[in-house]
């Protein structure tokens, strides 16, 4: 604390300097480590937007073709590189653009800082031109949001915003800034932020129930890990893999906790949740006990409420107090960063092997193997499935390649089907389920590890949700793969109509448009396959290539994604067809 | 779980926003605020929501976790009636005529404890605090008088058990 203490009063001893709340803002944003944003001028955020042509040694900004484009693809850089995604945008129509992609933000924990620009300050509240209350539209879907509305509150502001948005549960923070407050010019000085004094970002973690934990895993016979996006956010993955090991426990993951451990480990029993795996599902009904670490019991994951897991015991890991005892009635909450709390409770744990109650879940595969797996990735019908494409993505990718899914069958089938070997490579849109997620997330994605495949895999529907972000990926030439599985429905809606609305199929035939060629007017390298014999060499093509590349697969129209777990239903209650 | 009435106390940083942050929460739930005062509290600079809500107890520990978790609430509690000590406030304000037309006005100045704020030539104002139902009872009264104009003031309260809040909050503040 006291070397904290000196370096800040180092810092207040520099020299300030007299410069524009606009330039100031350019070099909080440096001294925060942000090298790129994304995000769409306007008239109450020019001001901004010439420092950016001033400073553009410093910073990258990428001109997304809407703003919802611009916060997807902050989201994707940030989900894949742990740091805080930036998105900037005017007043009015430009700052509501980016509800969706801060909704999306918050619900899915992932940092960002989102920048408008604002009125006048004796405008406000005077329904100017472009005005809107941005800051009562955003707090619902903001960990944090503030109107600056004086230069001087500059730096302290957007410290606290870095600050707030990366640290604890990471969420997404706006800071709207008037006009005259980028104008103004005033004595700048920069310190980061290192606390704020109504905010306790970790909890301590409570020696009591670690003890309790280790002592009930110990005991158990029948254990099970569910684990959550706690453990990326938390970088507790080698943590997480020492537990499972030592213990001998089967673990499954929420679709957010994807790729926070090898999908081939033999210990990995897949997905829970509505299209999740068979095992997981089933068993959670019959394990004893249940560790959930960084995960937050989601409808979608526990299915039926009062039918979840009642005869287990539920150790809840989470960094969140709010969520202890919210959906589901814990025995022990462990409190926490997830690295921090694996770590205490690691040297309690027994070796164990549970190789009976493994068996379980091999048998249960076995079930799911042959009922909806080989069908799906070796399929015998003409059509060809997601599955297929999923399955020769990750050969040609030696499944290394970072996977961004939009939201749909598609994503179920890319969740199920993709392999991982290192964390932080599944980007997908989970508690918010944005549809054109996808395309500007695989851009923010690619730019963030660069040295990485990214490849997006979108349905015919969600990819024109925000099919001219294809417009930032012709500019810039971010070699990004786009893979569209093209079944000319919303599928997802589609099968819900067949199962439990009759067939009745309301508003989800898709008549399509040329992708290819709207690709090609891009200057995209752009093929279709819609026959099995093409589909291996056009995947390989599109991998091998150094440049963005398109591909429309035409898959089978009316395919369903099993199992499923219906609304309503208990997670044993899941459906194999 | 019966619903029952809660108190919910909220000590916070004085902050633009944070009311419609807070006032969110319960919308989101879809539930109804019954009252709701703000004002400072015993720590310098520090506010206090006193919010009033017919919930179970899981809806009103639920909603408090929330709470906590805006950046700017310091510290929030929920309590039954039976832990804290409360009142509301009340001003009636009555036709002067009456004070000396109608002697029973005077009979439920005196019955119920209330003051009279001010006198002027029209009207005049009685002030009243005290539990809910003591209101209620003495508007009741006045009602069929005729009652030019009546305001009642959110739940103000303290918790009786010796939870030590300014301590814990001095705590917390050393830390940071």
């Amino acid at each position: 604390m006291e070397t904290l203490k000196a370096k800040k009063v180092e810092t207040k001893k520099q020299a300030t300097i007299k410069i524009s709340g606009a330039e100031a803002i350019i070099h909080c944003l440096v001294a925060e480590g942000v090298d790129l944003l994304y995000g769409y001028p306007g008239g109450a955020i020019m001001p901004v937007y010439d420092e950016l042509y001033k400073f553009q040694d410093k910073l990258t900004h990428i001109l997304a073709r809407h703003e919802q484009g611009a916060t997807h693809a902050a989201q994707g850089y940030a989900r894949v590189t742990g740091k805080v995604g930036v998105a900037m945008a005017t007043s009015g129509p430009g700052a509501t653009n980016l509800i969706t992609g801060i909704a999306d933000a918050q619900i899915d924990s992932t940092p960002m800082v989102c920048i408008t620009g604002q009125v006048h300050r004796h405008l406000l509240g005077s329904d100017a031109f472009q005005e809107t209350d941005i800051i009562g539209i955003s707090t619902p879907v903001t960990k944090w949001n503030y109107q600056i509305t004086q230069a001087s509150e500059i730096p302290e502001v957007l410290a606290k915003a870095f600050y707030i948005a990366k640290s604890g549960r990471p969420g997404p923070v706006l800071v709207d800034i008037t006009k005259n407050a980028q104008m103004d010019e005033f004595d700048f000085s920069y310190e980061k932020c290192t606390g704020v004094r109504s905010y306790k970002p970790v909890p301590e973690p409570n020696i009591e129930a670690i003890d309790a934990a280790a002592e009930i895993i110990n005991k158990a016979k029948k254990p099970l890990i569910v684990f959550g996006q706690g453990v990326i956010l938390g970088e507790a993955e080698e943590e997480l893999k020492s537990l499972v090991e030592k213990a001998g426990i089967p673990a499954a993951w929420t679709i957010l906790g994807l790729s926070a451990m090898d999908t081939d480990h033999p210990l990995n029993v897949g997905m829970v949740g509505m299209h999740g795996n068979y095992a997981p599902n089933v068993l959670t009904n019959e394990c004893d006990v249940l560790i959930a670490i960084g995960m937050r019991f989601d409808d979608r994951v526990t299915g039926r409420l009062s039918d979840y897991a009642k005869q287990a015991k539920i150790i809840h890991f989470d960094i969140d107090p709010a969520e202890i005892d919210k959906n589901v009635k814990t025995d022990v909450a462990v409190l926490g960063n997830s690295k921090e709390t694996l770590s205490l409770v690691l040297p309690k744990i027994k070796e164990n092997k549970h190789e009976t109650w493994h068996n379980l879940f091999k048998e249960k595969y076995q079930i799911e193997l042959d009922e909806i797996i080989t069908p799906q990735l070796n399929p015998t019908k003409e059509g060809l499935t997601m599955g297929e494409v999923l399955n020769q993505i990750n050969i040609a990718s030696e499944s290394k390649a970072v996977i961004v899914s939009d939201v749909g069958q598609h994503q179920m089938f890319a969740c199920r089907y993709a392999k991982f070997k290192q964390t932080k490579s599944n980007i997908t849109s989970g508690g918010l389920g944005t549809m054109g997620f996808a395309l500007p997330a695989a851009i923010g994605a690619k730019m963030g590890a660069m040295d990485r495949e990214v490849v997006a895999i979108i349905g015919d529907g969600g990819y024109q949700m925000t099919i001219q972000e294809l417009g930032i990926i012709f500019q810039h030439k971010i070699p990004v793969k786009i893979v569209v599985l093209n079944n000319e429905h919303l599928g997802m809606v589609r099968q819900w109509q067949e199962l439990f609305f009759d067939k009745r199929y309301a508003s989800t035939v898709m008549t399509n448009p040329d992708f290819v060629k709207i690709a090609e007017g891009y200057r995209i390298k752009a093929t279709r396959v819609s026959k099995r014999e093409d589909l291996k060499g056009a995947v390989e093509e599109m991998m091998a290539s150094k440049e963005p590349y398109f591909l429309e697969v035409r898959v089978e129209q009316e395919d369903n994604v099993f199992p499923m777990i219906p609304t309503g239903a208990s997670v044993s209650e899941i459906r194999l067809k | 779980m019966e619903k029952e009435w809660f108190t919910i106390s909220v000590y916070s940083e004085n902050n633009v926003g944070l009311l419609n942050r807070i006032s969110g929460i319960f919308l989101k739930r879809h539930i109804n605020i019954e009252s709701l005062n703000v004002s400072k509290s015993e720590i310098d600079n520090v506010s206090k929501f006193t919010i009033v809500n017919y919930v179970t107890e899981e809806t009103a520990r639920k909603v408090v976790g929330q709470i906590e978790k805006q950046i700017e609430v310091i510290k929030a509690f929920y309590h039954t009636d039976d832990e804290t000590i409360f009142q509301e406030s009340a001003l009636f304000k009555i036709k002067s005529d009456l004070l000396f037309d109608e002697r029973q006005i005077q009979n439920i100045i005196k019955d119920s404890n209330s003051q009279i704020v001010t006198v002027a030539r029209d009207f005049f104002v009685l002030a009243k605090s005290g539990r809910r139902s003591e209101i209620e009872e003495m508007h009741d009264q006045l009602k069929p008088y005729g009652i030019m104009q009546f305001v009642r003031s959110g739940r103000i309260s303290v918790s009786k058990e010796k939870m030590n809040i300014s301590s814990l909050l001095i705590e917390e503040f050393k830390e940071n």
